[in-house]
């Protein structure tokens, strides 16, 4: 599947935005990709993804409960891709801080679905929050809480020049 | 609490060899995340793999991997050089991304803020070439009695 980034696509259903994000975000980024994220939902400044478990993923290796490092990942993920879909005019942006609090262990077996909000952003900022859950938002596994310094170093990734299109 | 672990801890505890304790653990294994005190230190290595890629123009390691290698060092730290009877449980970290982190491999360090009698703070810092150059610390806190809640590991 070693597709090159689609261009303009069409994205005018849920299911193509969602396809198209999915490339993006998880087939074209190496550790969301090697994790298996699933982008499920995307709107403007609204970001949600899945976890699948797996037995690599596991931290605790007689209860089969999912280690606290996949979880960040996809929150990391997630609260980024819910920034791109805010940038009217591309730019890079990597994370500034990134707090997480574990409210309970995720049941082993059942995937992990993180579903982020942008805020507010600003020139050189943007204010993110999530939660894991695990099918009810209100018995969330965790809460994040991530800031994302825009402007920063480097060329323009395609992730971080969706922004525009979703905004067609 | 996991048996297998506290067993290989035990283990490597007699053995002085604190790199066994990470092979109970799936998720360190996958990663490529293990202890070393060959320098008399305890330091946890994240070893370069192209997965770990977050960035690919840059290139940069994602970030969440380093939110998940210093973490696993702190709770290497405490099974380590406490005299943790139970897997620490993870309540909460807070993680400053300071430098992109390049393709290569990322060490830390971890040290105890407070040790309280339930809960315990963690510091802890990567970096990669250069040790007064940190690519990212975190600061968590840990339980570290039996019966709570949060997750282990």
């Amino acid at each position: 599947m070693a597709k090159s980034p689609p261009s303009a696509p069409s994205l005018t259903t849920p299911q193509e935005r969602v396809a198209f994000f999915q490339q993006l975000f998880s087939d074209l980024i190496p550790h969301n990709k090697a994790l298996g994220l699933k982008v499920v939902a995307v709107a403007r400044g609204i970001a949600s993804m899945q976890l699948d478990w797996r037995k690599e993923l596991v931290g605790n290796p007689e209860s089969g409960v999912l280690a606290g490092g996949p979880i960040t990942a996809m929150l990391d993920a997630c609260c980024g891709m819910s920034v791109a879909t805010m940038l009217k005019d591309p730019k890079p942006f990597a994370t500034l801080d990134l707090r997480i609090d574990y409210a309970r262990p995720a049941t082993p077996r059942k995937p992990v679905i993180a579903e982020a909000e942008c805020y507010r952003i600003t020139r050189s900022v943007a204010f993110t929050r999530a939660i894991a859950h695990q099918g009810d938002p209100k018995d969330p596994v965790a809460a994040a809480a991530g800031t994302f310094m825009l402007g920063t170093k480097g060329e323009v990734t395609r992730p971080q020049a969706v922004g525009r299109e979703l905004m067609k | 609490m996991s048996a297998p672990l506290m067993k290989r801890l035990v283990e490597a505890r007699s053995k002085r060899d604190v790199s066994r304790v990470a092979e109970a653990i799936p998720y360190a294994k996958w990663m490529g995340i293990a202890p070393e005190n060959s320098t008399g230190e305890l330091l946890t290595r994240m070893r370069y793999r192209e997965t770990l890629i977050g960035n690919t123009h840059l290139p940069a390691i994602h970030g969440g991997t380093l939110g998940a290698l210093l973490e696993m060092a702190a709770i290497f730290h405490l099974l380590w050089e406490t005299e943790a009877q139970t897997v620490p449980k993870i309540v909460n970290i807070t993680v400053d991304y300071l430098r992109s982190a390049g393709p290569r491999d990322v060490i830390a360090a971890a040290k105890v803020t407070k040790q309280g009698r339930r809960m315990v703070n963690v510091f802890a810092e990567a970096w990669q070439d250069d040790r007064s150059r940190p690519v990212a610390s975190a600061s968590a806190h840990f339980l570290v009695t039996a019966a709570d809640e949060p997750p282990s590991l």
